[in-house]
Parts: structure tokens; C-alpha cells; sequence
């Protein structure tokens, strides 16, 4: 579906506050705009991104329209564990794109 | 009326102006319609002013793309934490603009995005806490007209 | 009746002031007459919260291409299937201070080009792949990727010459009055910097963060785009995409930029 970056570190102390901040190409077309001909270009937007820890959802936000396109989320973790955090986005027309970044935690 | 507050006004006018042509056939928002939405969110809770933050610049260049962040007082752990944040864009065609599910593994209650403004206006985010509260926090975004815009 | 007599006198003075101004200032400073120390990046002229975006790579947008840049870098494409790579191996050496010396002549074709006409012309002449259409995904990706490895190099390109013909026509159209507005490039960009055009500073109108992402544009674009929109802020026919016109401008712009830092992929409003 798109390019999407992510930045979090993957080396962490036990209960340290992570922060983590990812950015996913998408026009996120609001359903608002016309085209040359007048015609309403159709909604086409991410509407759902989901975090997960190890399986676990530490973190979702549900999006409208008002998201700047190329989406920027940017939120915070607690490290718990070593394991696979797995990040995914879903858009309007059932797109879904999946990252996973592995983190060790001592 | 002093020099700086003229010049305020004209801003805010020019905010005014910025609607787009494509949005009058839209339904028009308004203080009510975000009301119906943030109700959606606290049913007959009552909403209590503090504790929500909104780091928004006072005038942004575009309203296309205008950083937010919004932070919320709480010790984040598994006995006290938020819960969600939800974010409304008075003037909006449609005010929504994000909801956000945290909990204790958050750590921190703090979220960053880019949001979209067709007017100057209030945005007010809503923090549903764990122990059933709600609490606001809100601020006021002038949107200027870019000088060139394309076609 | 006499005070109308006055002002009709001061108008032709002024006007003779005017015309004497401007002859004066045909000179070989025309459309640079900024001093360099007071030569200033369109960053500057941007809200602290852009420039914050710009500054952190992974807020910045722009690297979304830069991604797409990098992956098509190691591509095969056209009849051999060959990549960039295959020739230039990894980017970051082998494209190091290129984007800063573009717009350049090249001999080949015998007039100066620009970034995203040579990346083309290896597309056609190396790879036997078709060119890119300027504003695709990949022209933009490839031309963000390759500049990048300029980044935070000085703006240093060659006017002399065989490229000095190209400059002369660029820097013409610098100062040719254009569109129903009848406006040119020096009158907002040199005369009128740092003053306010609806509520926002007019930059100096350098090209060093192109191509970038502009939140008008809610999308990444070349510099030519740019100048596209700055044709019809004017109320003037823009040229065709890759029009010798724009190349020539861009590289009198780019002399004009000269010692700024490339900041591609930039962020601008």
C-alpha cells in the first residue's frame, strides 16, 4: 500500500518510557474535495492504526478526514519485554499495511 | 484599537475567508455539532476543565498540515491512567478528527499528529480517565491564507 | 489647478527617477543583488513548527520518497533489467555533491540540464527504461534520494562557459515582467523579500530544499512545480513541464542560492 517509517529504539531497560513515532504515505483524501469536472473525489483515508506488543495492543487511534495526509502518529511505550512490536494501518478501502520492529529488553 | 489588535482581527478575518469553495455544498459545522459529537464520547458525564493539554501553534501557516500534541496530567499506571483522548475541530465539516486508546502500558499520555483546519478556530481534546472522569483542555488556531496558491 | 500640475510634475519625475534606477542596475548584479551575508534560506522564512518538521527526519515527509528513492536506486529496469546501482553502486558515495552542482551542461545533449533530465537521460541512454513524467512517484523518489546525498552541502553550480548562454536566458527570465500581474521574479524576490505578501514573509525565492514537500501541496515536488505556481500567482501561462525556460531559470536561481546549504527533501508551506 505505501511507505511508512518508524523510529523507536529496539534496545531498552525494563519499564523505560519509549517513545515512538511513525509516518506512513497516504493521501488521505477527505471526500471534500471536486475535481476539474466538479465532481466530489471520494473519501480515501487511514482510518485505523494499531500497536501492538507482543501480541498485546498498547496503543490505537481511530483517524477522520482532519488527519493531515502522510499521516504522522507519534505516542509513547513502556518497555516490557523483549519481543516483536507490530504496527498497522488500515485504510478506508480495506488496505492494510504491517510493519514489526523487534526490541530487546534487559 | 492597538496596533497588534488590528492586526489580529484582520488575521482572524482572513482566517474567515479561508473556507474553500468546495465546502458550502458540505454540511456547515458549528459549536452544536461538535457538542453532538463530544456527546457521543461522555453521555451524561459531566466534563471537567484541566489536566488535557494542547500544544498547537496560535497561527498556523497552512491548514492543511498543523502540528498537535496533546498531553494529559496522569501517573499512567494500572490503578490511574487515561484511558482514551479524543480530539474535536469545532469549525470542521465534520469535527472528529482522531481518537485515541492508550492505558497503562502507555507510560506516557501524550500523542502527536498532524490535523487539518479549514478555519481558524477551537480545537478541544477530551480525556476519559480510568476511573470514569472526563476532563478537557483547549485552544485557539488562527489560519492563514498561503500568499501564492496553486490552482 | 495648480496643485494637479504638482502631482503630474512629480509623477514624470518619478518616472525619470525610475527609468535612471533601473538602467543603472543593468549591470552583471541584476536579479543578485542580495548580499551574501544577508543570502538566506526559504527555511528561515518558515514558522518554527515547519521547520521543526523539516529538521526531524522522520516527521519530514519528504523521506517517504527518499524510501521509494532508495529502492529504486536497486531496481532493474528497461531492457538489460539493469539498476542505478549496477553503474554507481551505493548512493551516498557515488551521488555525493551532484545535486549541488545541477542545473549543469551537458555535452551530450548541448545545453545545460537539470536534475530530473539527467536522471532521464541514464534512464534512457543506460537502462533503455522510458523517462519518468516530472511530478511521478519515482521521478520525485529518485531526484529526493540523489538529493539527499547534496544535503548540507553548498549550492555550487558552473555558469561559465558553455553553461553562460543558459544563465544569461535564465537570468532574462528572472527579470522579465510576466502575467496579467505583469510581475517578475526580482520584483517580489529581490526588491520585496522579508516584506509580507497576505500576512506571509516573501522569501529570496531560492531552490536549495527542491524537490520538497509543501504543505499547500500536501505532497512532495519539484522545483519546477514551484515555479509553475509562482507562473500563475502572476496570472501568466506557465511553460511545459521541462521547458528550456525553466531549466535556464533554474540554473541562474541555483547561482543566485549560491553557498546555501542543500536541504532536499525540505519542508516549506
Amino acid at each position: 500500500m505505501a511507505k511508512a517509517l518508524i523510529r523507536m529504539p529496539t534496545e531498552a531497560k525494563r519499564g523505560e518510557v519509549l517513545e515512538v513515532k511513525t509516518l506512513i504515505s497516504h493521501p488521505m483524501e477527505t471526500g471534500y474535495r471536486r475535481d476539474s469536472m466538479g465532481q466530489a473525489i471520494p473519501r480515501h483515508i487511514v482510518n485505523r492504526f494499531v500497536c501492538t506488543y507482543n501480541g498485546q495492543e498498547v496503543f490505537r487511534a481511530e483517524l477522520f478526514p482532519a488527519i493531515a495526509a502522510n499521516p504522522f502518529l507519534s505516542f509513547f511505550t513502556v518497555a516490557t519485554e523483549t519481543g516483536e512490536v507490530l504496527f498497522q494501518w488500515t485504510d478506508d478501502q480495506g488496505n492494510i499495511q504491517t510493519e514489526t520492529v523487534r526490541i530487546t529488553v534487559v | 484599537m492597538g496596533k497588534v489588535s488590528r492586526r489580529r482581527f484582520i488575521l482572524a478575518a482572513a482566517g474567515g475567508l479561508a473556507l474553500p469553495a468546495a465546502l458550502r455544498g458540505a454540511a456547515e459545522a458549528s459549536p452544536e455539532s461538535a457538542a453532538i459529537a463530544m456527546k457521543a464520547i461522555l453521555g451524561e458525564a459531566p466534563l471537567r476543565e484541566g489536566k488535557v493539554t494542547l500544544d498547537i501553534p496560535p497561527i498556523a501557516e497552512n491548514g492543511n498540515s498543523v502540528p498537535l500534541t496533546v498531553r494529559v496530567e496522569s501517573p499512567m499506571s494500572a490503578a490511574e491512567h487515561v484511558r482514551s483522548i479524543h480530539v474535536f475541530a469545532q469549525e470542521n465539516p465534520l469535527p472528529n478528527v482522531a481518537h485515541f486508546y492508550l492505558g497503562p502500558r502507555a507510560g506516557k499520555a501524550q500523542v502527536s499528529t498532524r490535523i487539518r483546519l479549514f478555519t481558524s478556530q477551537k480545537i478541544v481534546a477530551i480525556a476519559a480517565l480510568s476511573d470514569g472522569s472526563f476532563w478537557s483542555g483547549s485552544a485557539e488556531v488562527v489560519i492563514t491564507l498561503a500568499a501564492c496558491v496553486e490552482e | 489647478m495648480s496643485a494637479r500640475r504638482g502631482s503630474s510634475l512629480l509623477a514624470i519625475t518619478l518616472l525619470l527617477l525610475g527609468m535612471a534606477l533601473s538602467a543603472s542596475g543593468q549591470g552583471p548584479q541584476r536579479g543578485d543583488e542580495i548580499r551574501a551575508q544577508d543570502r538566506r534560506s526559504g527555511y528561515s522564512f518558515v514558522s518554527p513548527q515547519t521547520q521543526a518538521m523539516q529538521d526531524d527526519d522522520l516527521a519530514n515527509p519528504g523521506f517517504l520518497w527518499v524510501l521509494e528513492g532508495q529502492e529504486l536506486w536497486r531496481t532493474g529496469a528497461g531492457a538489460a533489467g539493469k539498476s542505478c546501482a549496477d553503474c554507481h553502486r551505493e548512493a551516498p558515495a557515488s551521488m555525493k555533491g551532484v545535486a549541488a552542482r545541477y542545473p549543469a551542461f551537458d555535452a551530450r545533449v548541448g545545453r545545460v540540464i537539470n536534475l530530473e533530465q539527467r536522471i532521464n537521460r541514464c534512464r534512457l541512454d543506460q537502462q533503455q527504461a522510458p523517462a519518468f513524467a516530472y511530478e511521478s512517484r519515482e521521478l520525485l523518489a529518485l531526484t529526493a534520494y540523489v538529493g539527499l546525498q547534496s544535503r548540507g552541502m553548498p549550492v555550487q553550480v558552473a555558469i561559465d562557459g558553455p553553461a553562460r548562454p543558459f544563465f544569461e536566458a535564465g537570468r532574462a527570465e528572472f527579470l522579465l515582467r510576466q502575467g496579467q500581474f505583469n510581475l517578475s521574479c526580482a520584483q517580489c524576490h529581490e526588491d520585496h523579500w522579508r516584506q509580507q505578501l497576505r500576512g506571509l514573509p516573501i522569501s529570496q525565492g531560492h531552490g536549495n530544499a527542491y524537490p520538497a514537500y509543501r504543505l499547500e501541496w500536501q505532497t512532495l515536488g519539484s522545483l519546477q512545480r514551484r515555479l509553475r505556481n509562482c507562473n500563475f500567482a502572476v496570472r501568466a501561462e506557465p511553460y511545459p513541464y521541462g521547458a528550456q525556460e525553466y531549466v535556464n531559470l533554474e540554473l541562474f536561481i541555483a547561482w543566485r542560492a549560491r553557498g546555501l546549504p542543500v536541504e532536499t527533501p525540505g519542508v516549506r508551506r
